[in-house]
């Protein structure tokens, strides 16, 4: 498999997706400035999370109209799999790769610890190595990300089938009780219509070692080297 | 010319920060505050003197950048 | 030019005798702009002039210790070729005139201390201090420092791992914010500030330079009064993006073989920096002030000489390598401008306009500067309270329970799952243990920080509490597996004009270096705040030590979560019981009375290796330092960490009361948890070292002798209820 980062102005968690891709790689990613529209053909194209343009005017704004982005979207409408995680979420929620958009937290305080999540669905090259309603832990890191989207947007990605994770309890039960920041639903993550596209805000990149605290983000890497090599 | 662009949050997209001042006012014993809503001011010099030309363009710039029309809207104010 | 009169010198607090000096070196009268350059050399901030004489005594070598204090920050070696670099820094007056940005440009100015000599910083520390609960001022500035302490930190992507939070009243004017960072670079690629080179290009990267900030460094060493909010305009507004590009444009830039030498614009901005590094390196510097970038029109030299605008560089460049540098500046949409070049003339000739604006002499600026021996008392004996002066606790599990729901021990977790501790994939030890733990990238090895200090120690006895600020940095290091390395040292002290504040500050430095000198642990970096006061009234005398220590192995540490059920829960250290300035005596019969813990350093060293061998040779499950609270204390921290009950056993042959035996607060101990006590009891006693089995862990209830029984969930609510709901209140 070949992996792509893209690197924006404020990106900070590149390199944390570059050692857990390489992690399960058994090879180097791939790690492509946001001004290189013209980088190599790749299996996989992730967008770290950081706080790209230091999150000004909206987080993922202005990283959503630079030059790589056009190329990724085009490359995501052709069907290459994308990953945006945190900060990379926001930026696809920006650029309309999935619906919706993140709005400030509700307690209006940044948050990072680790929480439990649901994975909706295993029929995806992004967790195929988890089991459909497993219960995760994985921390999240961010000061924006209460999911919205409208009533029919909402409908329309339960309908489908979008939900990828949801905030969940450690006895995996989901509840306001479980909502970190106050996303509808519990919504953690989402995918595209089509299913090759992922935005979620907790970091699987964080905890893909024991020393670290955990593992449970190492499959979710596995799944896609296995289901793109 | 100047063009000042006020962003809002569209009504019934719950805004966190808007409750935060409201509650805060009313803590502070100023009474009678049925809603408080945030947004943005951005204000911009532009060269563009026709108003109509100007006005498509910061709607462009609006559509393309300053607001997220899934959750804000926008209003555009030119003064010459 | 205007006429200097002696009501503008005093505005730029210069003294007669200062000023006299200032005319003896120009030579003349001075103009408004090389005043204002003198003053700004010779605040207190810049100088260290009342501090001088007694820094100097603390012992800065090792065998460890490749630059010591003197740097923009220390440098230790780490080994594998390996250097962490690291300092911490005050930013208190500005953070009380308005917390989110005074806190937020506290992180900024340290980090830029950190990366200017070469390192990629990978851990914050911050000590917070602020005045008591029920203060009309207090909550509004705990949320913007906390808020400020993450905006930046999270937003440039360097884990906070560690930190204090403590309420006092002293601190009700004057709230402390002590930042620390640590860094990690290559051992044989330091940058300096030391120019050399005749003609060589001074280059300024970074933002653009605004009014901000002007007389910062003057601000931080004048005592506060009730119009000190008038002065907000003065402080200057953080950009954590731009330190982000900065960050990765000055590593890439020194990845090249471009740069002579390396210095950020701190406090005092261009003035301080730029005599600095031609200061260091006995050399002259002309600037043509019209090549300084500026944010805005009609800047004057005075106020772009000392303008303290954040996230900019000064730098100087080989000869033919400003291409170089301008294409990587730019590639990360930074501003880059060659504003002057070294001469030899070992002056500071300014320019503007085409006309000399300023000309001083740089080597009497920089280090004749005034130096005070400023009167001091000692701070009179305090008399101490004995276990026996307290009476027992009617119930001690009650006891504990206040004391865990008080305002200082109660849980931090409001605080620090505020910032980004994970980011950059290499914590190991999150905040809330003894220390944070950072993974050295891509190796086994990891670094160990804290940071301490027990001002009510330091009031009661400074020498006693100086030495024990590093004692508990030494413990909470050795607590996790490390072998604590260097310290750096934060000291924040009231006017020092008082001779019993200068009384403090001697004492304190006394034990300290005490400490240091037993410990093997040397100072190799610090900062000193004084005229930390609101109308004549002093803050606690506050040594804050950020320490930091090696592991070597990182899957051989120490938590302080019990591994499982049925371990032997044994305190290392001898307890005699005291309660002197406890956080018992304070909190529970209200009395702040007695005499710090006698430190007995020898033991200290000899409990720590011991602690630390055992750690090291994969023995012990679970290890916690005990401090304020003492024993009741470190098992309640345990038991929530660990989700898991314990059963605390008074040995039957300990005369000290229960109560004291509980929770005074005696040096050079720990708790560890361990699944076989009799091998790890005869290895103390072959090491000479103190060892008692306490009780065990197990269940999911706490219980203390002379106490009733509390359940775990019932611990941690009390534990963590208080932050969130102060905040909320």
């Amino acid at each position: 498999m070949k992996a792509a980062v893209i690197v924006f102005p404020g990106s900070n968690c590149d390199r944390d997706i570059q050692v857990a891709l390489r992690q399960s790689m058994g090879s180097e990613p791939q790690m492509v400035w946001h001004k290189d529209a013209d980088f190599d053909d790749v299996d996989l194209i992730c967008l770290p999370g950081g706080f790209s343009y230091g999150d000004y005017l909206r987080c993922g704004a202005m990283s959503a109209k630079s030059p790589v982005m056009k190329e990724v979207v085009a490359r995501a409408n052709k069907g290459v799999p994308v990953l945006g995680i945190c900060n990379g979420f926001q930026i696809l929620t920006e650029c309309g790769l999935v619906p919706g958009a993140l709005m400030r937290n509700s307690n209006l305080k940044f948050v990072c610890r680790d929480v439990h999540l649901k994975v909706e669905r295993n029929d995806t090259v992004f967790t195929k190595q988890y089991q459909a309603g497993q219960n995760i832990r994985i921390p999240v890191a961010h000061h924006d990300g209460n999911y919205f989207v409208d009533a029919d947007g909402l409908k329309a990605l339960e309908d489908n089938g979008q939900v990828a994770f949801r905030y969940s309890a450690e006895d995996g039960s989901v509840s306001d009780a479980s909502n970190p920041n106050g996303s509808l639903n519990n919504i953690a993550g989402v995918y595209n219509s089509k299913g090759n596209v992922l935005g979620m805000m907790p970091h699987p990149e964080r905890l893909c070692e024991d020393v670290l605290g955990g593992t449970d983000g190492r499959p979710m890497f596995d799944s896609l080297v296995a289901a793109l090599s | 010319m100047k063009a000042r662009i006020h962003v809002t949050l569209k009504n019934g997209v719950l805004d966190p920060q808007g409750k935060a001042i409201e509650h805060t006012l009313g803590s502070l014993g100023f009474d009678g505050v049925n809603e408080a809503r945030q947004g943005k001011f951005i204000e911009l010099d532009i060269q563009e003197t026709d108003e109509a030309k100007a006005r498509e363009t910061v709607t462009a710039m609006c559509e393309k950048l300053l607001a997220n029309t899934v959750i804000e809207n926008y209003s555009i104010d030119l003064e010459q | 030019m205007s006429e200097i009169t002696p009501e503008i010198v005093a505005e730029h607090g210069i003294n007669e005798e200062e000023y006299a000096l200032v005319l003896e070196i120009m030579g003349r009268e001075p103009n408004l702009l090389e005043l204002g350059i003198f003053s700004v050399m010779w605040s207190e901030h810049c100088s260290y002039k009342s501090s001088k004489k007694w820094l100097k005594t603390l012992p800065t070598e090792g065998p460890q210790v490749i630059m010591g204090p003197g740097e923009n920050a220390g440098v230790i070696d780490i080994g594998d070729g390996n250097a962490a670099i690291f300092k911490m820094e005050s930013h208190n007056h500005p953070s009380f005139i308005e917390p989110y940005q005074g806190a937020a440009t506290g992180v900024g100015g340290i980090l830029r201390d950190v990366f200017t000599m070469g390192a990629r910083p990978i851990a914050n520390v911050n000590a917070l201090r602020f005045g008591e609960p029920d203060h009309p001022k207090t909550r509004h500035l705990v949320s913007g420092v906390v808020a400020g302490v993450g905006g930046y930190g999270n937003c440039v992507g360097v884990p906070t791992v560690a930190g204090e939070v403590e309420f006092d009243p002293s601190y009700n004017g004057n709230i402390l914010v002590n930042a620390m960072t640590v860094g990690l670079a290559k051992a044989d690629r330091i940058f300096t500030a030391q120019a050399s080179g005749v003609g060589n290009p001074v280059v300024y990267v970074g933002s653009k330079t605004g009014r901000d900030g002007i007389h910062g460094a003057t601000m931080a060493s004048a005592e506060f009064d009730d119009a000190s909010d008038e002065k907000r305009p003065t402080v200057q507004v953080g950009d954590p993006f731009t330190e982000k590009l900065l960050i990765e444009a000055c590593l890439e830039l020194m990845q090249t073989d471009a740069i002579v030498a390396i210095q950020d614009m701190g406090a005092a901005g261009l003035t301080s920096s730029s005599f600095e590094m031609a200061s260091s390196g006995d050399m002259g510097v002309e600037l043509d002030l019209d090549q300084v970038p500026q944010r805005e029109e009609g800047m004057t030299p005075y106020e772009m000489m000392l303008s303290e605008s954040q996230e900019r560089m000064l730098i100087i460049l080989k000869p033919g390598k400003e291409d170089l540098a301008r294409s990587i500046m730019e590639k990360w949409d930074l501003d880059f401008a060659v504003i002057g070049k070294l001469t030899d003339s070992k002056r500071m000739v300014l320019k503007f306009h085409g006309d000399v604006v300023g000309d001083l002499p740089i080597k009497p600026l920089a280090h004749h500067s005034p130096e005070y021996d400023r009167p001091w008392v000692p701070t009179p004996d305090s008399k101490d309270v004995l276990a026996s002066d307290i009476s027992e606790a009617a119930d001690t599990t009650d006891a504990l329970k206040t004391l865990m729901s008080s305002p200082n021990m109660s849980s931090r977790r409001w605080v620090w799952e505020q910032y980004d501790h994970m980011v950059m994939g290499d914590t190991i030890q999150r905040p809330g243990g003894d220390a944070g733990v950072v993974r050295v990238h891509g190796t086994n090895r990891a670094l160990a920080v804290t940071s301490d200090c027990t001002p009510r120690y330091c009031k009661a006895n400074p020498v006693r509490g100086g030495a024990q600020a590093v004692a508990e940095t030494y413990r909470n290091i050795t607590a996790v597996g490390a072998t604590p390395l260097a310290i750096t040292d934060n000291m924040n002290f009231g006017n020092p004009e008082r001779p019993e504040i200068m009384g403090q500050f001697v004492g304190c430095i006394e034990g300290m270096r005490d400490a240091c000198l037993a410990l093997d642990y040397p100072v190799v970096s610090g900062n000193v705040s004084l005229y930390n006061e609101t109308n004549g009234k002093g803050i606690l005398p506050t040594p804050v030590i950020g320490g930091v220590g090696l592991i070597k192995d990182s899957d051989k540490t120490a938590t302080v979560a019990f591994g499982s059920e049925n371990e032997s829960l044994v305190l290392i250290g001898d307890s005699i019981g005291h309660v002197g300035m406890s956080i018992y005596l304070d909190v529970i019969e209200g009395r702040r009375e007695g005499n710090a813990p006698i430190v007995d350093l020898a033991a200290e060293r000899k409990n720590g290796e011991f602690v630390r061998s055992q750690i090291e040779a994969g023995f012990v499950e679970s290890c916690h330092d005990l401090s304020d609270g003492g024993l009741a204390a470190a098992v309640a921290d345990m038991v929530i960490a660990s989700n898991m009950g314990a059963e605390v056993i008074k040995p039957a042959d300990v005369e000290t009361p229960t109560t004291a035996w509980l929770f005074g607060e005696d040096q050079g101990r720990y708790l560890i948890s361990i699944g076989d006590a009799e091998s790890l009891l005869e290895a103390a006693e072959e090491a000479g070292v103190s060892a008692v089995v306490v009780g065990r862990t197990g269940g999911n209830d706490l219980t203390l002798p002379g106490g009733s029984t509390i359940s775990v969930a019932e611990l941690r609510e009390c534990n963590e209820a208080w932050m969130p709901n102060y905040m909320a209140g």
